[in-house]
């Protein structure tokens, strides 16, 4: 079991560093090609908020700038990774999964190449710039693509970890990060692995389930509701596809009976979809989904909007308390 | 070809040296050989998952120069790492890019019959997965120049010396990525990288003019600073020419623009675009053997 840094003691704030996604996603990947990893990263006007930029100090062959033109960005992609790179699209994930989605599809899913998405601004992460550059779809529209491997890693650490197991893996990955600085929860300690979900609590009460970013607010909902006498269990699944345990999910929703998918994402496509897709025919559950009820976001910080949309953790300990006392 | 170009080609036609004409000859040869073979393709695929005979036979010879001469290949190793790369971004023409493959030995003629057929190995489209000697998985117009692009750029980090070549349709050219694609390999000065217009003058729906004008194109290419040359798409020698003169030239990528007739080779095809995409019957199969094995050649 993974644990969280640091836990809740009195009224004291959960994870007080921050460090944002974005940033750890572009790190890692100048450390690859120090370490002599034949990488390559395309970018379309946002390699200084994609981190990208890091990557052309040292490595200036490596980092192509294609201007603002997403399509042609994937393609590039897809021809760097045909003659033997690991190509790294790093870009906004409204862009990344819509503007060139044929792209990702036809050129890189389907012929199974490596080129790796990071899908910048996820969720609610990009809250101020509004509707038209918050993906709240994403994570659906990708998943239906055969070949593609999906992650939503929750913190740095968690980041760090991903890309490098997405350069393990053949073929297209899709790594949703986040903007602004966000919690950091784990230390490198932390096993990822993709397509098997991760405990980070056992729970008979309920059980918790989230993934991405968001996991920061699941583990304070968790810590909460212990302090009210309700023994919440959490779940983080990192990888939206594939799902390699899909028993951990399983036990877990038979032990508790209750289950409570959190997510940046429209309630439809994502994390609510895919657990219900694991126990679908499964037994008899309690499952409320938290999300975007299949609305746009729009405009302000991603903290007013996880209240908005209800995914704060004193949001997710009142759905939990109606759900318990319901039963 | 004008100007200094063609002063350049007469020279170069006219060198009086037996090896370019008989070089020539037998590429010319081996067209009416391949173009064969896409008619037998595009006849055994039946009415029921018809191919597209009209832009495939536009672009015959320019295949056939590029895979039987031009490009540095080898068909018993098809992924050599050291090998030029060919992406037809107008997809729908791979029956002569199938066509080419078999006969170098990539794989066995017999395969034809497999054309858009279940379980077959030639897909509708090319398929860089399933059919040796494809480069790229193409068939979504437009996308072939900005692959291109990334392997060109592949092989300036891996200090290879491959060549990338992409053929389009000049109705292609209508899609936005394209001119984004045409910017990068400019800004990167890709001088490794050689893009083909095929310039047909027709589109899916009818001709280049009405559906979107791309008038002047090469003037378009030049203008993204391109180095461009102009052919006869269909003469053997004006397209050698210019893939070499292409080759030739450094510190800019090279377009070259092929003026070609769609259906190119038998009668009742060309510049009709009813044969974009069509089976043909008993009767045109063997009139269209006829007409391409009796054709004259030009050297």
């Amino acid at each position: 079991m993974n644990k969280p840094l640091r836990k809740l003691k009195g009224q004291s704030r959960m994870f007080e560093t921050m460090y944002s996604t974005r940033k750890a996603a572009g790190e890692t990947i100048l450390e690859l090609a120090r370490e002599g990893v034949d990488v390559a990263a395309v970018a379309a006007d946002t390699s200084k908020s994609m981190f990208t930029h890091l990557l052309k100090e040292d490595f200036s062959e490596r980092f192509i700038e294609v201007g603002i033109a997403e399509q042609n960005m994937m393609m590039v992609a897809a021809g760097l990774a045909a003659t033997g790179k690991i190509a790294f699209v790093a870009d906004y994930s409204i862009f990344t999964s819509m503007r060139c989605l044929e792209q990702l599809r036809t050129f890189a899913a389907y012929p199974n190449l490596n080129v790796k998405v990071i899908a910048g601004l996820g969720g609610l992460s990009a809250g101020i710039e509004g509707a038209t550059h918050l993906a709240t779809e994403d994570l659906g529209i990708v998943r239906c693509i055969a070949n593609m491997v999906i992650l939503a890693p929750s913190d740095a650490v968690t980041t760090k970890k991903a890309i490098r197991a997405s350069v393990k893996h053949q073929g297209p990955v899709y790594i949703r990060v986040g903007r602004d600085p966000s919690p950091l929860m784990f230390d490198k300690s932390y096993k990822f692995e993709i397509g098997v979900p991760v405990i980070h609590r056992e729970g008979k009460d309920v059980t918790l389930i989230a993934t991405g970013i968001v996991l920061s607010e699941v583990l304070r909902a968790a810590e909460k509701l212990k302090r009210e006498g309700i023994d919440a269990g959490v779940i983080e699944v990192h990888t939206l596809k594939p799902m390699l345990k899909p028993e951990l999910i399983e036990k877990a929703a038979e032990k508790t009976g209750n289950i409570v998918t959190v997510e940046e994402h429209n309630i439809i496509g994502g994390l609510g979809t895919v657990i219900s897709e694991i126990l679908a025919g499964k037994g008899k559950f309690n499952i409320k989904k938290l999300g975007l009820q299949d609305t746009f976001a729009e405009s302000g910080t991603p903290e007013e909007l996880l209240i908005k949309y209800g995914l704060k953790d004193y949001c997710i300990v009142k759905v939990v308390e109606e759900m318990i006392i319901k039963k | 070809m004008y100007g200094k170009q063609r002063d350049l080609f007469e020279k170069y036609n006219n060198q009086g040296k037996k090896n370019h004409k008989k070089r020539c000859f037998l590429l010319e040869k081996k067209a009416r050989e391949i173009k064969i073979d896409v008619i037998k393709m595009c006849y055994e695929v039946g009415p029921k998952r018809k191919a597209h005979p009209g832009g495939a036979l536009s672009a015959a010879d320019i295949v056939v120069a590029l895979y039987f001469d031009i490009m540095r290949i080898d068909p018993s190793n098809p992924d050599w790492k050291e090998r030029d790369r060919f992406i037809l971004s107008k997809g729908h023409a791979c029956p002569v890019l199938y066509a080419a493959l078999a006969n170098l030995g990539y794989f066995d003629k017999k395969q034809y019959k497999s054309l858009r057929r279940v379980g077959g190995m030639l897909q509708g489209h090319p398929d860089m997965r399933k059919i040796p000697g494809v480069d790229m998985t193409t068939g979504s117009l437009g996308n072939g120049l900005s692959a291109g692009i990334g392997m060109a750029l592949s092989a300036r980090v891996d200090k290879k010396n491959y060549r990338v070549f992409v053929l389009l349709g000049d109705g292609e050219c209508d899609e936005g990525i394209v001119w984004e694609g045409v910017m990068t390999a400019s800004k990167y000065k890709l001088d490794n990288l050689i893009a083909i217009v095929d310039m047909n003058g027709l589109q899916s729906c009818g001709t280049v003019k009405s559906i979107m004008p791309t008038d002047s194109l090469i003037d378009k290419w030049r203008s993204f600073g391109w180095n461009t040359i102009e052919i006869n798409g269909h003469n053997m020698s004006e397209i050698i020419f210019g893939l070499e003169l292409a080759s030739s030239y450094t510190s800019k990528p090279s377009v070259i623009i092929a003026h070609t007739v769609k259906g190119k080779g038998v009668s009742f095809m060309e510049n009709d675009n009813a044969w974009h995409q069509k089976a043909l019957s008993k009767e045109q199969y063997e009139q269209a053997i006829k007409e391409i094995k009796g054709a004259k050649q030009n050297v």
